[in-house]
């Protein structure tokens, strides 16, 4: 147990040594392993952001209906009470002209302009809260309710957050095919940095087997260096993903003063970042594993 | 220790270097293997150490078959011999000391452990003032003592040389062999090799002569 563990601490060392024998050319493939993940991996996290935005305006359901502007007190008030008993329909909440009016004017800050104005060009308005929540009933609703008297327009809010989760499921879906694309990249640079490392070691290989080694022991410094040059590259590439977002979020937030909103872009989670070092470490690993699995046996002594 | 029945070897191209060899040596033997070259000297000891697979016969060292041996089995059985070679198969990229260490190394052994061995071995070839050089510094026969203290710093039970004291002046040739009958006189089981009869005249020992890849009677 004591022997394996001081031949594994060996090995470790000696795979830092041969990445510092060889600092520019393991620098680049780091680099290069940070750029291809970072990519796919940064895109993932803007798209999840976005989707946590569009989930919020999604999870509010409500249609908004704004009455004709010639329909009188009773009309309005009948309505109301239609509405109400409609099976589809949970709960009303009706917004008069001049409330809406004067919300207008609070939150806008256009109190001069709307001042300036010989009436209301507001109508009145119902506010509804339907039962279900799934997007196909809440559009046959809207379909129903745009076909009532007095209906000037009936308006699903949620409609846009549906269309922009939908197009952000096709995002994702694009950056998990990129992200598997690269990685085939990623091992295949492996493969290739473990096949010359074999080649020029190819004289102490061939000793090694004479003089007793196993398999095994021949196979772990490749196995190691393939796992710490993953191991480095995805922690580049979450290096490049957090300084990017944190620059990112930093001019987004003047934008978003402008919009009353805090809409910030969600930095990496220790999940995702975890996700992302496995993940890398694991694809040196295989390349690493692929290359000896297909160059090691050719060496034999003679 | 080791016994060959009937061996045959043919290399891929139809030259046969063994033609039906059997011998048997005893533990503690120092066995000197004559002949002229490409009488089949090489071949015996590369299948003794597994380097090469005879086509029929048997082969048995130290109560295990070697001529079958599995490729899982192979490295435990070379850490039982200690094996010299004629163009040394030393390592450049690293010191003297390094290069005596390996072997203990591929053992998993306990660090500190293992560099009092690397300078027991050294020192027992001569090379203990050299141990932080290159090899590249080294003479033709300073790099064969390397070899040989690369080959015993394990403390194998048998050594196998291939033409120890080939292309060496007589100074170190005579050194090499004191070195091999020291190993002789603590029970060590020597397998050696030359074409040189010469300087074998000078030690006690076996002679198994090799010619055209049968043994002479």
């Amino acid at each position: 147990m004591k022997n394996l563990l001081v031949s594994h601490v060996h090995v470790l060392r000696l795979t830092l040594r041969r990445f510092l024998t060889t600092p520019l050319s393991s620098l680049l493939n780091i680099l290069v392993f940070g750029i291809a993940l970072s990519l796919p991996a940064g895109m993932y996290l803007l798209l999840k952001s976005v989707q946590s935005l569009a989930e919020k305006e999604v999870g509010s359901q409500q249609i908004s209906i704004f009455l004709s502007m010639d329909a009188s007190r009773d009309e309005v008030t009948k309505i109301g009470k239609q509405l109400k008993q409609h099976v589809g329909i949970n709960q009303v909440k009706f917004v008069p002209r001049d409330q809406a009016l004067e919300q207008l004017k609070q939150t806008t800050g256009l109190t001069d302009v709307i001042g300036g104005m010989a009436e209301n060009p507001l109508p009145d308005a119902y506010i509804v809260y339907p039962e279900t929540s799934d997007a196909q009933a809440l559009e046959a609703l809207r379909d129903e309710l745009q076909k009532w008297p007095n209906f000037e327009h009936v308006q699903l809010d949620s409609a846009w957050a549906y269309k922009l989760e939908a197009m952000l499921k096709f995002g994702l879906l694009a950056v998990f095919f990129l992200a598997v694309l690269l990685s085939f990249a990623l091992v295949a640079v492996t493969f290739n940095t473990i096949r010359l490392q074999i080649l020029t070691q190819r004289e102490e290989i061939e000793v090694s087997k004479l003089i007793g080694a196993t398999n095994a022991f021949i196979r772990r410094p490749f196995l190691y260096f393939g796992l710490l040059q993953g191991l480095l590259g995805g922690a580049a590439a979450w290096l490049l993903i957090t300084v990017s977002l944190y620059l990112l979020n930093n001019s987004l937030s003047e934008l978003t003063q402008l919009y009353t909103s805090n809409f910030a872009l969600q930095l990496p989670s220790v999940g995702d970042s975890s996700t992302l070092l496995l993940l890398s470490a694991y694809l040196g690993w295989l390349g690493a594993w692929l290359s000896v699995a297909q160059h090691l046996w050719k060496i034999e002594p003679r | 220790m080791i016994q060959f029945s009937k061996i045959c070897k043919r290399y891929p191209g139809g030259y046969e270097a063994l033609k039906n060899v059997s011998f048997e040596i005893a533990e503690g033997e120092m066995i000197f293997l004559t002949g002229h070259s490409g009488a089949g000297k090489s071949t015996l000891l590369k299948l003794v150490a597994a380097i090469e697979r005879p086509n029929s016969g048997s082969i048995v060292v130290k109560g295990q078959n070697v001529s079958s041996i599995k490729g899982g089995a192979l490295p435990y059985l070379r850490r039982n011999l200690g094996l010299i070679f004629q163009d040394h198969k030393i390592l450049f990229d690293r010191s003297v000391f390094d290069n005596v260490m390996l072997p203990l190394q591929i053992c998993g052994f306990d660090h500190r452990e293992s560099a009092k061995r690397v300078r027991a071995a050294l020192d027992k070839v001569g090379l203990l003032k050299h141990e932080k050089t290159s090899p590249i510094a080294l003479s033709g026969g300073e790099q064969q003592l390397l070899c040989i203290a690369r080959a015993i710093v394990n403390r194998p039970s048998i050594l196998l040389a291939d033409e120890p004291t080939g292309n060496l002046d007589l100074d170190y040739a005579r050194d090499i062999m004191n070195i091999f009958n020291s190993f002789h006189q603590v029970g060590v089981t020597l397998l050696i090799s030359s074409h040189d009869e010469s300087i074998l005249r000078q030690f006690k020992g076996r002679v198994l002569a090799l010619k055209n890849g049968m043994l002479c009677p």
